[in-house]
Parts: C-alpha cells; sequence; structure tokens
C-alpha cells in the first residue's frame, strides 16, 4: 500500500497523446459551421430566400428577362404582320369550353361590320349565340383551335436568323390577337413580347453606365478628399437641383435626327446614364470617407498599393453587395424614363419597338374609351418596376451586414 | 450659425454659375439655333425668304456672335432681372412665364400637399405594423403610383372624372370659365380640375417618402430610449409622437429642395397630355424649338428655386434637429 500524495508531491507530468482538437468542448454543429464559414455573397442569398417578395419579384424578373431570348418564338406573330381586315380589333378570349362542351383551347373567329352611326368596326365573337350588328339571327359558331409548337408567321429571330417555329399559332386560316390589334391591324400581344426586348434592356445598359459613372467619380471624391471631393459634391449638387425630365428631353434633342434607330437606342441609355451616377456616387463618397481610415486600408497604403488598387481591392469589395443591390433600384426609374421619353416622342423611334413606342399610340382620350387595349402595354411596365422595386429591397436587406 | 450661413451663401454662387453654364451649353447642343428652325418653318410654308432679313434678324437677336459672348449676355441679364426675350412668343420671357408660373406652383404644392398627407399615415403606419397585411398592402399601392406611368393614369383618371363627376377634359378649369374674372364658381371649377393632376403628380412622389419614412422610423423604434419609454410606460400613441416620430421627420424637411424638380419633371408630361396652362408644355415645345432663352431662363429659374429650397431645408434641419452640430464635424 502506497502513501496517499502529500502536498508538496510533484505529479507526474501529464500529456495526452490525443491530437489536439480545440472545439471539444463545445461542438458546433454542421448547421453552424456552415453558417460561419460561408462567404458574404451565400450569406446574402440566405438572407435573401427568407425575403419571400423579393424571391417573387426575382423570379418574374428571371422568366421576363429570358424571355426576350426567344421573343420570335413566344409571340404569335412576327410583331410588323399586319392583318388589314382586322383593324383595331379587340382582345380574343381563349376558351376551353363550347355550349358546355370541353374542347381544346380555342378562340371564336370574328365577324366584322361597320357601324355607320357611330362610325365604328365593330368586331363580334362567333360563339353561335351573340347576334352581330346588321344581322338578324346568329351566324354559327366559328372554332378557331389554336396549334402549339407549329410553324406560323415568318421571323428573323434577333433580325439574323430566319425562322417560323412558334410556342403558339393561330388556327389555319384563322386569327389569334389576345390582346387586340391596333391601327394598323397588328398584334398588341406579338409587339408587347418583342417590345420587351427593348425596355428591358434600356435599364440595364443605363445603370451599367451610372454604376461604372458612380464608382469611379464617387470613389476619387471618397478617397482623395479635399478639392476632387469639393468639386464632385458640387457637381452632384448641380445635377440633382435640376429638373431630371428636361435634361432628357434637351439630351434627346441633341441627338442627330438622321442616326439609325439603332443608334438612337444607344443614344438614349447612356443619356439615361449620364444622369443618374449622382446617388451612386454619393454613397460610395460617403463608404470610401469613413473606411479609408481602416487600418487595412493603411496597411495597404504602406505596401506601396496604388489608389486604384487600394479601391477596387480593398476598399470597394467591402459593400459591393450593397452597390450592386441599390443600383438595381435604379432600373425601374430608367426603364420608366425611357417610356416616358419614347411617349412624348423624343425617345426610341419605330421601328424599333419598346414599351413607351407602344403606348406613345395611347395618347389621347380616345383610346380610353374606344380602345382600351391599346394601353395594355403599361401591365408588364408595372410589373417590371414593382418587380425590381421589391427585388432591390430584399438584395438591400439581405446584404445590410447590420441586420 | 453665422459663419455657416455665410459659407453656405457662398458656396451657393459658383453652384449656380456652373448650372447656369451647364444649362447654356445643353440647350445649344442641338444643331442649329431658332432662326433656322424658323426658316425651315417658313419654307414650308412656301414663303420667300430674304437672305438678308435673316442676316438682319441673326444680329439683331445675337445669333451671330461666338457661344461665350451669348452666354455672358444671357447671363448678365439674369443679374440684372432680365430673362431674355422669347423668340417664339416675341414677348419677354418674364412675361411668358409669369402668366403660367401662378398654376404651375398651384399644382405644385397642391402635389406636394397631397404627397405629405398621403404618405405620412402610411410611413407611420407600416412602420408600426411592419410586416403585417396592411404593411404589404398599403406599401404595395404606394408603389403602384411609382410604377405607373404618369401620362396613362392622368388618361384613365380624365376619363374617370369626365364620366362619373362630369368635369371636363383638360385644362385646368371649365371651358366657360377661361377669361373671366375670378368668382367663387369658377376657383371651384378650379380646385375640380386640380384633382387629377394632383394626384397624378403626388403618387410619384409618395412611394419614395413611404419607403424613406417607415425606414427611419423603423430604426427609431429600436433605439434603446423607445425601450425605456416603454418600460416606463408611457402610452404607445404618445410614446411614438413624442420621440421617434420627430427623429424620422427629417425625410420630410430635408426633400422640400429636391422636391420641386422632381415635380417639375413630373409636371411636364402630366401637362402635355391634360393641356394644362402650366409651364411644362412651354418648356418642352421651347426647348424643341430651341427658343433658348426661354427655355434656359426657366431652367435656370428652377434650378435656382432648388437651390434656395436646399438652401433652406438644410438651415431648418439644423434649427430643428437638436442632434445636427454645424461644427467640429468629425468627417475627416
Amino acid at each position: 500500500m502506497t502513501a496517499p500524495a502529500g502536498p508538496h508531491d510533484k505529479l507526474p507530468h501529464f500529456v495526452s497523446t490525443a491530437p489536439f482538437d480545440p472545439y471539444s468542448i463545445e461542438r458546433m454543429t454542421a448547421d453552424q459551421e456552415r453558417y460561419f464559414l460561408a462567404s458574404q455573397w451565400r450569406m446574402m442569398w440566405w438572407k435573401l430566400k427568407r425575403h419571400h417578395l423579393a424571391v417573387v419579384s426575382g423570379t418574374i424578373l428571371l422568366v421576363m428577362y429570358t424571355s426576350i431570348l426567344f421573343s420570335e418564338m413566344i409571340a404569335p406573330y412576327n410583331l410588323h404582320s399586319r392583318f388589314t381586315d382586322y383593324i383595331y380589333a379587340p382582345p380574343q378570349r381563349v376558351h376551353l369550353f363550347h355550349d358546355g362542351k370541353l374542347e381544346a383551347p380555342f378562340v371564336y373567329g370574328f365577324h366584322y361590320s361597320l357601324d355607320m352611326d357611330n362610325l365604328q368596326r365593330v368586331y363580334t365573337p362567333l360563339d353561335g349565340h351573340t347576334v352581330p350588328l346588321g344581322l338578324t339571327a346568329p351566324p354559327p359558331a366559328q372554332l378557331q383551335h389554336l396549334r402549339f409548337f407549329c410553324f406560323g408567321d415568318r421571323y428573323e429571330y434577333m433580325g439574323l436568323i430566319p425562322g417560323s417555329f412558334h410556342f403558339v399559332c393561330p388556327a389555319k386560316d384563322g386569327v389569334l390577337f389576345l390582346a387586340g390589334t391596333d391601327r394598323l391591324g397588328r398584334d398588341m400581344l406579338s409587339r408587347i413580347i418583342n417590345g420587351a426586348r427593348i425596355s428591358l434592356t434600356v435599364g440595364l445598359i443605363g445603370v451599367t453606365i451610372s454604376f461604372v459613372l458612380g464608382i469611379v467619380i464617387g470613389g476619387f471624391a471618397g478617397y482623395y478628399g479635399g478639392w476632387t471631393d469639393i468639386v464632385v459634391q458640387r457637381m452632384i449638387e448641380v445635377l440633382t437641383s435640376l429638373p431630371k425630365l428636361p435634361l432628357w428631353l434637351a439630351l434627346s434633342a441633341a441627338l442627330p435626327v438622321n442616326w439609325s434607330p439603332i443608334l438612337i437606342y444607344f443614344g438614349i441609355t447612356i443619356i439615361l446614364g449620364l444622369l443618374d451616377w449622382t446617388g451612386l456616387a454619393r454613397a460610395v463618397r460617403s463608404k470610401l470617407l469613413s473606411l479609408r481610415e481602416e487600418d487595412f486600408c493603411t496597411a495597404a497604403q504602406l505596401m506601396g498599393a496604388s489608389p486604384s488598387r487600394i479601391i477596387a481591392r480593398h476598399l470597394l469589395p467591402s459593400f459591393m453587395s450593397h452597390l450592386i443591390a441599390s443600383a438595381t433600384l435604379h432600373i425601374p426609374a430608367m426603364i420608366l424614363g425611357e417610356t416616358a421619353l419614347s411617349f412624348l416622342g423624343l425617345g426610341l423611334r419605330p421601328p424599333i419597338t419598346s414599351w413607351g413606342v407602344l403606348l406613345n399610340e395611347a395618347q389621347n382620350i380616345n383610346v380610353v374609351v374606344l380602345y382600351p387595349w391599346l394601353m395594355l402595354p403599361v401591365v408588364p411596365v408595372v410589373i417590371i418596376v414593382l418587380a425590381f422595386n421589391f427585388f432591390g429591397d430584399g438584395l438591400r436587406d439581405a446584404a445590410d451586414p447590420y441586420k | 450659425m453665422l459663419s455657416y450661413l455665410v459659407h453656405r451663401i457662398l458656396i451657393m454662387i459658383p453652384t449656380l454659375l456652373t448650372i447656369s453654364a451647364l444649362i447654356f451649353i445643353i440647350i445649344q447642343l442641338p444643331p442649329g439655333d431658332y432662326l433656322e428652325t424658323y426658316i425651315a418653318e417658313l419654307e414650308s410654308q412656301g414663303a420667300n425668304i430674304d437672305p438678308e432679313k435673316i442676316q438682319f434678324l441673326r444680329e439683331q437677336y445675337g445669333l451671330d456672335k461666338p457661344m461665350i459672348v451669348q452666354y455672358a449676355y444671357w447671363v448678365g441679364g439674369l443679374l440684372q432681372g432680365d430673362m431674355g426675350y422669347s423668340f417664339e412668343y416675341s414677348l419677354p420671357v418674364s412675361q411668358i412665364i409669369g402668366d403660367k408660373l401662378l398654376f404651375t406652383f398651384l399644382v405644385a404644392f397642391a402635389s406636394v400637399l397631397f404627397t405629405y398627407i398621403v404618405a405620412f399615415p402610411i410611413g407611420v403606419y407600416s412602420a408600426t405594423h411592419q410586416y403585417s397585411w396592411a404593411d404589404y398592402g398599403l406599401t404595395l399601392i404606394g408603389f403602384l403610383g411609382l410604377a405607373t406611368p404618369h401620362f396613362l393614369l392622368a388618361l384613365v383618371l380624365l376619363y374617370v372624372f369626365n364620366r362619373y363627376f362630369g368635369i371636363s377634359i383638360g385644362g385646368l378649369m371649365e371651358p366657360e370659365f377661361i377669361d373671366q374674372s375670378w368668382t367663387f364658381d369658377k376657383i371651384l371649377s378650379v380646385m375640380q380640375h386640380l384633382i387629377v393632376p394632383t394626384i397624378v403628380i403626388g403618387t410619384a412622389g409618395t412611394a419614395g417618402m413611404i419607403r424613406r419614412l417607415r425606414a427611419n422610423l423603423l430604426d427609431e423604434l429600436q433605439k434603446q430610449y423607445v425601450v425605456t419609454a416603454r418600460a416606463k410606460g408611457l402610452a404607445p400613441l404618445k410614446l411614438l409622437i413624442k420621440y421617434p416620430l420627430r427623429m424620422s421627420l427629417n425625410p420630410f424637411i430635408s426633400d422640400i429642395g429636391h422636391l420641386l424638380p422632381e415635380l417639375v419633371s413630373g409636371s411636364v408630361i402630366v401637362s402635355v397630355v391634360m393641356s394644362l396652362p402650366t409651364t411644362g408644355p412651354m418648356l418642352l415645345r421651347s426647348l424643341q424649338s430651341q427658343d433658348m432663352y426661354l427655355a434656359g431662363s426657366f431652367l435656370m429659374f428652377l434650378a435656382m428655386l432648388t437651390v434656395i429650397g436646399m438652401f433652406v431645408s438644410d438651415l431648418a434641419l439644423a434649427v430643428l434637429d437638436p442632434r445636427i452640430r454645424l461644427h467640429g464635424g468629425a468627417t475627416k
């Protein structure tokens, strides 16, 4: 029997042979680990997913932007095709039932007559019940079954590759005007779908321009401070104290008349972008003013990094996500700006087709009363502007590291 | 305070000078000048134009001088309160603007009032009831106003008001009151016709205002002083009005300056659609026909109002918000 160890006896030095594990007391779950190791963008994505409205809006945007890749195929007609027998025809409805019997999707054909009292074209759907103007008995119903994945009206895909494939076509010898026709008998739906290509990209290009301008100008103002800052701030003040629309008007009036429509399009986007960078520049400036005092910035300076490298590699990434989110919120303003300019006849011109150009036809009160479907291009405008706003809001919340 | 005031006023001078130069350049940007537009118009009507007469006109209007001299004339005139001469109307600019200015301000004032009246309760409600259905619904309505193009809303509302309330389409009063002296009926008619432009122009700014008020109020509501006040048992409504609301009112004040250019932008299109006798259509027309003194002086006038508006709102902020210190700022 050994004597119990007294207070002065040394214990043998204990060294565990097991591998060292700093987390042995508190072990992180797989979820926690994933969370702490996640990159900034991944965290943003998780936060964004919780924002339902933003997710829905994002999906809508994705669908709409994907659609511009296939505009010609989604549209039932070529956007320039005229149907002179169907001028100002109202929208047709797609039906599934005729006289209580289930049918493949179809539309009723039109009976056309002229109302000589009101000097109006009258189109009556031939559903076997409605009596058209000037007749006494309803003519027999005319069912025009839609065709799917079919060959129909010819087009040139992106203006280059000829084709005639559509996802939906009217019946043989039938017509399909789901959003009515305009004063030349062109299908509004096809024009709206094709107009998306221009309207949606105007905002993107414009925002890219204002984004680059904002970062460069705001970056230098914030980083250098002093005189550069004062000059830039005055510049911003000057630009914000001028009403935007008259400036847009004056600038687009300055675009040469003999430019081709596509050049005008780029001119307009550049104009929209040129006057919009002030908000972003201001955000970049105020952020940089505080960030340039941080230690990591001083460290970079001491190691001899050039100012543009410090701004681009060290300072901007720390709030890039936030910048992109705010830039998203500028796109709808540009889309609306294009619409307004085109409406006033100073923006894009036919044959380029954008939603603003289409709305140009809905200029007077007669349209509201007689041909309300000419105002339909406003629906995608509203949807896209709302979607961008909600998506941008969600993105901004998600990009905010302090929440 | 006094040194801040002086500094602030002094800084307005280079700003205004830059604005005037910018406006002048932009207006000169389109090729040609007013006379060319004018001549083209006359020729299209089949009139014969004497080249000597053109030369005479050119000299009389000073269009033969170099750009910089024209600019100097214009700015010099502006400094003396002379806004120049409109080619198109053959009238001094101040006279043309003067007529329309009253209505412009009337519409602008009504729109600002509308924006505040609508945005304020909605912003407060949706902040205090964050993520409720009412919050989503009200915000959506605000955004709809932002998302709908002005001119279309104007057209539809015009029709609706004509159809259901019998208000005549376009103009700012019933046709029979034009050129009549001001009577009660005429004022009433003007008020009725103001409704549509007010709603249309006002809705555009409402969404932004709601969003800012809501965000500001949400930030304030999480602060500790609010928790303290709540913990000591202050009634919710009194608490809201007394502390966080006061703090979040800044956008209402700081926006006064910026509202003006926005409102004018908005009113240009609406006024064109609704044929209102405001400055909007006049500006559009003068920009198109290169009536440069009219367009330039009017834009300059607006910019001046904006700069002064921003100055006033800065001052008001400094006075009203005790947190704003004019000296010893920490910004390096």
